[in-house]
């Protein structure tokens, strides 16, 4: 990792492993889709906004799967909902994430046992981090970003996008 | 107007098709033959006095043995209010339109059609309004059974509370275990 107490004056020198100065950089710009499905999302944008100020942490919404390193499943999936979350997920570039917001992201929550609702988000895309809650508050969310942040850290990246590679049976919807 | 006066300004024009009010339920209603149904609202909506201009609900519901429909109207001029029932059997729930009465009534048939399989004749466009379009059953019915799977996804999740119970269990075993080698070593 960088040293951060290093005073950096003009000419001074770093030095570092490529992985680390890779995984400094991506962990320092989170950016999540655009994206909720639920009243989580309600709570989503309340963490994006200036209280929670995810921004902070380099943390800001794209509009489209193609510029987000991670999606954020906030809120009740329904089967219908289910296949169109795979389409963005199989979208999006390598290599990317997945948070399960809340209870009915992470379970079914509330609706487990209604006919039309997913029993848990991890039965279509693979989850790195859930959050528990209903909704989670901004801090919970907050520091499932972080969380994330530092699985980011730690992580050889170049090994994580062939490990995908490798996993190309992940549950598929339709 | 009430209940009772629309009833019999009913009974006046369609004679022994409307039976007596039904004041079982808290809205006292009009069992209404299936067939008859259009031409019934048809009435309602065009009769000075009464004037039902608003469709306020259509629904469906599964009494276990028959299947229904219930139609709750309201007058925006008069102010008064007006419920149909119409019952069928469960293997041939056929009901006709009331779209071309009330334009409002297409999308409430769709969902009546997706949820509890009422087919209504007539109507234009009778397709899922909810589900997806490759759904099969329809879901608010007492007999519905949920499938194992939807397109490779499963529609189960273990019981949590099983969950614990299971791992109550593999901690008693490793206690256990524990335990054992600590008498061994003794």
């Amino acid at each position: 990792m960088l040293p951060q107490h290093i005073e950096l004056s003009e000419g001074t020198v770093v030095t570092t492993k490529l992985d680390d100065l890779i995984n400094w950089s991506r962990k320092s710009s989170i950016w999540y889709l655009l994206f909720g499905t639920a009243c989580c999302a309600i709570e989503l944008m309340q963490t994006g906004g200036p209280r929670a100020d995810l921004d902070r942490f380099g943390t800001v919404f794209r509009s489209t799967p193609r510029q987000s390193d991670v999606i954020i499943i906030a809120g009740t999936v329904t089967y219908k909902m289910a296949q169109r979350i795979r389409l963005l997920y199989d979208q999006m570039s390598e290599p990317k994430y997945v948070i399960s917001m809340g209870s009915c992201a992470n379970c079914g929550g509330l609706f487990q046992r209604s006919y039309s609702v997913l029993k848990g988000i991890d039965k279509v895309v693979p989850v790195d981090i859930y959050i528990p809650g209903c909704p989670p508050r901004p801090e919970a969310l907050t520091e499932g970003i972080l969380r994330l942040a530092d699985k980011m850290k730690t992580e050889p990246w170049m090994k994580k996008i062939k490990q995908r590679e490798d996993q190309t049976q992940t549950p598929k919807a339709g | 107007m009430e209940p009772q006066a629309i009833r019999d300004r009913l009974s006046e024009e369609f004679g022994e098709a409307i039976p007596a009010l039904d004041e079982s339920g808290k809205d006292p209603c009009i069992p209404i033959e299936p067939s008859r149904i259009p031409e019934v609202c048809r009435f309602v909506r065009d009769t000075e006095g009464l004037e039902f201009d608003y469709l306020s609900s259509l629904t469906a519901v599964d009494t276990g043995d028959a299947l229904g429909v219930v139609y709750h109207l309201y007058s925006i001029r008069h102010k008064h209010t007006l419920v149909l029932k119409v019952s069928v059997p469960r293997e041939k729930p056929e009901v006709p339109t009331v779209e071309g009465v009330w334009p409002a009534a297409n999308w409430m048939e769709r969902e009546a059609w997706d949820l509890m399989g009422i087919i209504f004749e007539g109507h234009p466009d009778l397709r899922r309004l909810l589900l997806p379009e490759d759904w099969e059953g329809h879901p608010l019915r007492k007999d519905f059974k949920e499938k194992p799977d939807y397109k490779g996804i499963e529609t189960t999740r273990p019981d949590m509370l099983q969950q614990f119970g299971q791992l109550d269990k593999l901690e008693a075993k490793e206690a256990e275990g524990k335990e054992a080698a600590e008498q061994s070593d003794d």
